[in-house]
């Protein structure tokens, strides 16, 4: 009964969606197969390829797990190219001098070069090229949004007409890094003679993890502290295992361990220990903080404190991090609702809607105060959304919340909008239409409109400066109002993307480096007599 | 580390344990909580306050009530074994300072997290009357601990199997009429008797302190679960409690709150049981 509904739903949305996908059916083979075919005849030409050749090049679908069965299943949605579709992508490029798609990416990443090195089939030499400027690119060539970014300002997107034909930069990179992670061949980047310093790492998500591993190779001693038991921050419990899967951020984990990187879990700074001691008492000579997005916001309408409505954050934690998905294991429940309303329209909305689905939902409602053309997310996310059959409702939003006497959720009243002038930030403001309300039948709401930022170190630290939304404030170089300390991520920058964390990361651990390499005067019996207290005893 | 020095059984349900935490022992105040799970891959995390604390043993002591599964194999650990993931001293610390007269009012397992603050208002100089509830005689726990910091010590049973025959409201009512009225009151225990606390304390106009038991995962201020409604405003337990003024507190949503998952919790709990039972039989007991 209940996966009759399911499929029921599914075929309803796809039937609504009509010609809109441009994701492939075929199978993996198929598309490997046809690319094959292609790579054969174009390595056969005698002529070098010219611009008009490769633009001629038909751009490579990424096979995808088919819809219905991945509604059931938190496998990776998207399956990755085969060695013949990598190099069919990449020989697409056409090699621009002026290299526009490099002005897209925040770090800067050699596109061009690298592209070139897997249209030749070195995918060795592509990856290693990646991997001067980027530390994830596995889970960068997952959940980057190039769409936005790099191939955005693609030239070949720009003459096709389509950002969607732009080169596939992200499929490349993720293929080219796959390999190499698949293949054990990850080479350990040289770390140079340990100079005796030490720096804390506050958090282990992307900004964490990337000023760690830069900071390291100078030879310095670094101790990632984090609080939850896992580290990976928001790609462990905030992105799900169906678009970025867990063994990935492990391996990634694990290569800072290999570094000589010490990770310390279940460690909350400025409650298991206070920042500033790090540094009086425990001899850290530099600390980087990045402690990611905090406490959820929610749209303080009636109804909200029901049982049923709970924030994204915590519905992802509870599915990705805690495993609930896996009712059959996990200690740790989750709800078990048969119409769930999801609220917002970004990746965090989306993550909830398409989980939700994948824990059996009847009905999973994505409720968007502006049109699709605003919505924050990633093209990619919206269209497997709507592949499994989350029913989008643009231009609503809630009014509030009904609930039964239990404080059950039974239904969520909504307003219609429409769009009126341009706001600050550019999109046109949607208006609320008076007199539009109407009431879905819903049992669970999610919360996915935001983050306000994590208050705890600013709580513990008052002389850490930070704005009127609680994010730290920090220079172009990540130095915060602390002498020695640095931050980065989503706790300067308010939620933003892996990528830029990653970027800010770098920056942060560059100047760190810099200040280390300084002769400074720290008293050595110090640092000797506190090395005890994050020395191994804490493990 | 997390490793269990010691084990003792308070009552049937009740469960004290002394747990190897050098860092968390130091760091700790009155009023904070520790977040703990038994399994990485696919345990729950759950906050339990800290009873005590020994800074130079490296150790702090847990009370915990079997309710549920993780509390249930958390029992079961003997001395010697380690609790996989165990993190803290998590939420603001109790504001002790010289307040003057102070009542504690402890119900069931609410008298651990009582202790410490109970302790540390009585280091700070304040004339201390302690309160303990519990339905019977077998659940008043830490009596001697108690009495021990405080300068009256009065204890109810709901069946007067013990003490008096009362709910903790009554004695607590009766010190807010008494000329030298309390200048504080802190109350913890179930839901119910803090909600009820308060609402004797309110027309005295007497500021009465509540911890929340909030539903929790990270505890650091991310995930948003464990949010209360205090004042009409939404506030975090974990990083703006998890005590709040009594007077402001929304309780009836705080418990609807708590009872979200209340039935996949007694399925765990019951499966669980049934797991125990096999296991056994299977070792052939
Ligand atoms: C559901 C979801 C989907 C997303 N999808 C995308 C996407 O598709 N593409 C994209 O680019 N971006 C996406 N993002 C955003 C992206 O994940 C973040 O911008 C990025 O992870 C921020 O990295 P960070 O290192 O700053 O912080 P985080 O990844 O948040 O890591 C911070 C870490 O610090 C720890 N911590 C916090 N406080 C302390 C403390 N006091 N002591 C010790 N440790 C502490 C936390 O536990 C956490 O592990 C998504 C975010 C979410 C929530
Ligand atoms: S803009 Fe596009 S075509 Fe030009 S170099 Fe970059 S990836 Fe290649
Ligand atoms: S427990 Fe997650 S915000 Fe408090």
């Amino acid at each position: 009964m209940h996966t009759n509904n399911a499929i029921l739903t599914w075929q309803r949305s796809e039937k609504k969606l009509g010609s809109e996908f441009h994701m492939s059916h075929k199978t993996r083979d198929q598309l490997r197969d046809e690319a094959g075919k292609i790579l054969a005849d174009l390595l056969n030409r005698k002529d070098p390829l010219k611009p008009k050749d490769r633009l001629a090049i038909p751009s490579q679908d990424m096979p995808a797990q088919d819809a219905v069965q991945r509604r059931s299943n938190m496998n990776e949605v998207a399956l990755g190219f085969s060695a013949e579709q990598a190099q069919v992508e990449a020989l697409r490029c056409i090699q621009c001098r002026n290299a526009p798609c490099v002005k897209g990416c925040p770090v800067r990443i050699d596109i061009p070069g690298f592209v070139h090195a897997a249209a030749e089939g070195d995918f060795k030499k592509s990856i290693d090229i990646i991997k001067a400027s980027s530390l994830l690119p596995s889970v960068c060539g997952r959940v980057c949004p190039q769409e936005a970014q790099c191939q955005l300002e693609c030239t070949v997107g720009k003459t096709l007409k389509d950002v969607d034909k732009a080169v596939g930069i992200g499929r490349i990179e993720r293929f080219v890094a796959d390999l190499e992670r698949e293949s054990g061949a990850a080479s350990l980047p040289f770390i140079k003679p340990e100079t005796g310093k030490k720096v804390a790492v506050v958090g282990s998500g992307p900004a964490g993890i990337t000023a760690a591993a830069d900071i390291r190779r100078e030879g310095h001693a670094v101790t990632v502290f984090e609080a939850f038991h896992k580290p990976g921050g928001v790609m462990v419990y905030g992105i799900p295992e169906f678009r970025l899967p867990k063994k990935i951020v492990e391996a990634e984990a694990n290569a800072l361990k290999a570094m000589g990187v010490e990770l310390v879990t279940n460690f909350v700074v400025g409650r298991t220990r206070k920042l500033k001691d790090l540094i009086d008492k425990d001899g850290f000579d530099a600390i980087f903080i990045g402690s990611g997005a905090g406490l959820p916001k929610f749209l303080n309408i009636p109804g909200e404190d029901f049982a049923g409505v709970l924030s994204a954050n915590e519905f992802l934690t509870r599915s990705n991090l805690m495993k609930a998905y896996d009712r059959e294991k996990a200690d740790t429940p989750i709800i078990n609702a048969r119409k769930v309303a999801v609220l917002g329209g970004g990746n965090v909305a989306m993550d909830s809607a398409r989980t939700a689905v994948r824990l059996g939902a009847d009905e999973v409602h994505l409720v968007y105060r502006r049109t699709e053309a605003e919505m924050p997310a990633r093209v990619e996310e919206v269209q497997h959304a709507k592949e499994e059959g989350v029913i989008f409702h643009l231009l609503q939003n809630a009014k509030r919340i009904l609930g039964n006497d239990a404080h059950q959720v039974i239904g969520m009243e909504c307003l219609k909008y429409e769009l009126g002038e341009p706001d600050d930030s550019g999109r046109r403001r949607p208006v609320v239409i008076a007199g539009s309300e109407f009431v879905i039948d819903v049992d669970a709401v999610i919360v996915a409109i935001g983050n306000e930022s994590n208050p705890l170190l600013k709580q513990t630290t008052p002389d850490l400066d930070t704005n009127k939304w609680g994010n730290i404030i920090a220079d172009e170089n990540g130095s915060t109002s602390l002498d020695r300390v640095y931050a980065g991520g989503d706790i300067v920058l308010g939620a933003a993307t892996v990528i830029l964390a990653m970027g800010q990361g770098r920056t942060a651990a560059a100047a760190i480096n810099e200040l280390l390499a300084q002769p400074h005067s720290v008293d050595p019996l110090v640092v000797a007599s506190s090395t005890c207290l994050t020395g191994k005893v804490l493990l | 580390m997390n490793r269990i020095i010691n084990k003792a059984k308070l009552s049937e349900e009740v469960y004290m344990i002394r747990v190897e935490a050098p860092l968390i022992a130091q760091e700790r105040r009155p009023g904070q909580f520790v977040i703990l799970q038994l399994d990485s891959d696919f345990g729950e995390r759950i906050p339990l306050t800290i009873a005590d604390a020994d800074s130079v043993e490296g150790s702090i002591t847990l009370i915990f009530q079997v309710v549920g599964k993780t509390t249930h194999k958390l029992a079961d650990l003997e001395e010697g074994e380690i609790i996989e993931n165990l993190v803290g001293p998590l939420g603001k610390p109790t504001d002790i300072a010289k307040f003057g007269t102070v009542v504690c009012v402890g119900g069931g397992i609410g008298v651990a997290p009582l202790h410490p603050i109970a302790q540390g208002m009585k280091r700070a100089g304040n004339y201390l009357v302690t309160i303990l509830g519990a339905r019977q005689r077998d659940l008043v726990i830490l009596e001697d601990r108690m009495k021990a910091v405080s300068d009256e010590l009065i204890v109810c049973t709901d069946d007067g199997s013990y003490g008096r025959k009362a709910l903790v409201t009554e004695p607590l009512k009766e010190l807010c009429e008494r000329a030298t009225a309390p200048n504080l009151v802190v109350a913890i225990g179930p839901p119910i008797m803090m909600k009820f606390c308060a609402e004797t304390t309110r027309p005295y106009g007497i500021h009465t302190v509540v911890s929340l038991n909030a539903i929790m995962m990270d505890g650091t201020g991310m995930c948003g679960g464990c949010r209360v409604t205090v004042g009409g405003k939404a506030m975090f337990t974990c990083v703006d409690g998890p005590e709040f003024d009594g007077h402001l507190v929304d309780f009836d949503g705080f418990m609807k709150r708590l009872g979200a998952y209340r039935k996949q919790e007694e399925d765990a709990h019951e499966q669980c049981h049934l797991d125990m039972a096999a296991q056994r039989k299977e070792a052939g007991q």
